[in-house]
């Protein structure tokens, strides 16, 4: 009797996922008949996408394999320089070069928008490597400082006048092509993150985590510390490289400035708030993050109430009531929203069997409403408990 | 004798700053033999152990494991000046290996205070041990074209577990499961390494009697099914007089005793360092 609830209830689960995957393809294919219309969200929720991509691939490294890492910006800015050099168009060259001129060797190197993701992801693997080699040997909060170290020396050799003829220096890349369609950006961020995901969950993402939950421990199980952490950080840095080429092709124009450390801070405040160890925390953080910094907006404008002007209603108060947010949730919610837990439907399916049972009498319309974040830190909460 | 010595330690010493915690050590482990190392708290039975497992990298010494050295250590210059136990009289060429390459070729130890993966499950820990073995890449683990290999290591783990007596609890959090449980785990996990030598360190601190008793048929029973040579730091006498074959004691770091369990028993130096000397003057 019991399993074949079990059974039901797996099939249950199985269609409200083939729901809500229909449901975002039928979003997506709503969005991208009407592009221009909706432009603005569209803006919205791709930056989410690349955001998720890597808070993902941040969350492999900081979240599972234990190593805190914050050299994202820099990894991103290599595989945003890639994309942006190899696939501007041959034609337009002279135009985004005309003060400094281009190097020949560059000149006619001209890649499909594909293929230059994967050789910034490469490229950015490749660096990762590298300066893995001396990092890696570092602990916690060293080699956070070294990563962070690492990413600023990246940008300024970006901007430095010595590359000028490759990266054009300070006045940065532009005309840089964007996707033929929102397919692809969701496709690849989609397909980046199942891979990360699949890691995650083979051999060698339970030895990652045995090497976060104990080093000594793990050593003694016949784990080579440094082969795995290198392995984390570099696979890591690949997908980090690829969300750099696709944040270049979203935004057309780059420069060293966009990759600044406030970038991984960026990242970093997905992946914390999104919760340390959660996949689906780190997704559902970046569009939470993305598309609340943009809500939030409405505290940028004058505010003026019967007849009283709020005082503090102006430009930038917005980052101020975003930032009071996040101390709240550090504080009192340090888990983040997820904790390490990943998505499941029957956490969301108890949730509603509790609810219905409490409160007789409350609307089912406020359950859907708070179904996405609220809930779900609700579900969780019950299970620590 | 020594061609059947799956663990040959010789002279080794260890000196931290100017405490020498191990003197002139020098043990044996034969192949299905069972070894245990005894001595009053602080005698520098866990240094011992750490310097085998390549924790630690002795002052001085050589161990020889499954008839290859993988440890050597020879101080040199001002190590040598400082260094205040006595010296082997040949110099013994450096050789050292990280822990993990140790366990590799064949060691598998447990830890004083246990040190599980608590956050993960009971199998993924034993799971954890099976990948050293394993015959995969990143590429075919990500992409699941090694599900027969992994499909292995999963029976295999669950068969270990069952024999422990730990199958229930496969899919719970190690670090939630009672102590005396998650020291089987923890023995479980070191025997999927496949290891050809065990190193329980206080395999039996903190359980009751029962416990330790159930603990005792264990281990003769891990010996008897894998064939391996178990090497263990033990308090509980009664665990140590009932199963092994030969007993090692150390005092102050320095060796004072080794024969099998009826001869230690009624060795003056042993009962001295356990009970105290009677002082003549006194």
């Amino acid at each position: 009797m019991k399993t074949k609830n079990k059974n039901s209830d797996k099939n249950k689960y199985r269609i409200c996922s083939a729901a809500v995957f229909i449901l975002c393809i039928l979003l997506l294919i709503f969005l991208e008949a009407n592009k221009y219309k909706y432009s603005y969200i569209t803006g919205i929720l791709v930056r989410s996408a690349i955001y998720a991509l890597v808070a993902v691939s941040m969350n492999l490294v900081t979240g599972f394999t234990g190593l805190f890492s914050l050299g994202q910006a820099g990894f991103m800015a290599i595989g945003a320089y890639t994309v942006g050099i190899l696939t501007i168009p041959v034609a337009q060259r002279p135009a985004v070069y005309y003060m400094n001129g281009i190097s020949p060797v560059i000149e006619k190197m001209y890649m499909p928008f594909w293929a230059a993701i994967i050789a910034g992801g490469i490229f950015a693997a490749f660096c990762a490597a590298l300066i893995g080699i001396p990092v890696l040997r570092l602990k916690s909060d060293y080699l956070a400082i070294a990563t962070l170290g690492f990413s600023e020396i990246i940008r300024a050799f970006i901007a430095s006048p010595q590359l000028n003829k490759i990266t054009n220096g300070s006045y940065g890349l532009k005309n840089i092509p964007s996707f033929p369609n929102l397919y692809t950006i969701f496709g690849i961020c989609a397909v980046c993150i199942a891979l990360i995901v699949l890691l995650i969950n083979s051999s060698y993402g339970r030895v990652f985590k045995a090497i976060r939950e104990d080093e000594t421990a793990a050593q003694a199980m016949g784990i080579n510390l440094f082969k795995y952490k290198e392995l984390s950080f570099v696979i890591s840095s690949f997908f980090t490289g690829i969300g750099g080429g696709l944040l270049a092709m979203f935004m057309g124009s780059i420069d060293s400035k966009t990759f600044q450390i406030a970038l991984t801070y960026d990242i970093l405040l997905i992946v914390v708030l999104g919760g340390i160890g959660s996949v689906t925390g780190s997704i559902l953080g970046a569009f939470l993050i993305t598309s609340g910094r943009e809500w939030l907006r409405f505290f940028d404008e004058p505010l003026t109430l019967a007849g009283i002007n709020i005082p503090l209603f102006r430009a930038g108060f917005r980052m101020v009531i975003f930032s009071i947010l996040l101390m709240a949730v550090v504080l009192f919610y340090r888990k983040g929203i997820m904790g390490t837990n990943e998505f499941s439907w029957e956490a969301v399916f108890n949730l509603f069997k509790k609810r219905n049972s409490a409160g007789a009498g409350s609307g089912r319309s406020d359950i859907q409403d708070n179904h996405s974040d609220d809930g779900v830190k609700r579900i969780l909460n019950d299970r620590e408990a | 004798m020594s061609k059947n010595n799956i663990l040959i330690a010789e002279h080794i010493s260890m000196q931290f700053g100017g405490v020498l915690a191990i003197n002139d050590l020098s043990i044996n482990v034969g192949v299905n033999e069972i070894v245990a190392l005894i001595g009053p708290n602080g005698a520098g039975k866990t240094t011992a152990f750490n310097c085998i497992t390549g924790i630690y990298e002795p002052t001085v010494g050589k161990i020889v494991f499954d008839g290859h050295t993988v440890i050597g250590a020879f101080p040199k210059n001002r190590q040598k000046k400082d260094f205040l136990g006595t010296l082997p009289e040949h110099e013994i060429e450096r050789v050292s290996n990280t822990p993990d390459r140790i366990t590799r070729k064949g060691m598998a130890r447990t830890f004083q205070n246990i040190r599980l993966f608590g956050n993960l499950s009971v199998i993924e820990n034993v799971l954890i041990a099976k990948h050293t073995n394993a015959k995969q890449n990143v590429f075919s683990a990500v992409l699941r074209l090694n599900s027969s290999e992994e499909k292995r290591m999963l029976e295999e783990s669950k068969e270990l577990l069952d024999m422990q007596g730990l199958i229930e609890y496969k899919d719970e959090r190690a670090g939630s499961l009672p102590y005396g449980l998650q020291r089987r785990l923890e023995i479980a996990r070191a025997l999927a390494l496949d290891p050809k030598l065990l190193l329980l360190d206080e395999p039996a601190a903190g359980m009751n009697p029962q416990e330790t008793h159930e603990l005792t048929e264990l281990i003769s029973k891990i010996r008897d099914d894998y064939k391996l040579g178990i090497f263990m730091i033990e308090h509980h006498m009664d665990l140590v007089m009932g199963i092994s074959d030969r007993v090692y004691v150390l005092d102050f770091g320095k060796l004072i005793a080794e024969g099998t369990p009826d001869e230690i028993q009624n060795n003056e130096h042993v009962i001295d360092a356990y009970l105290g000397v009677v002082e003549e003057n006194a």
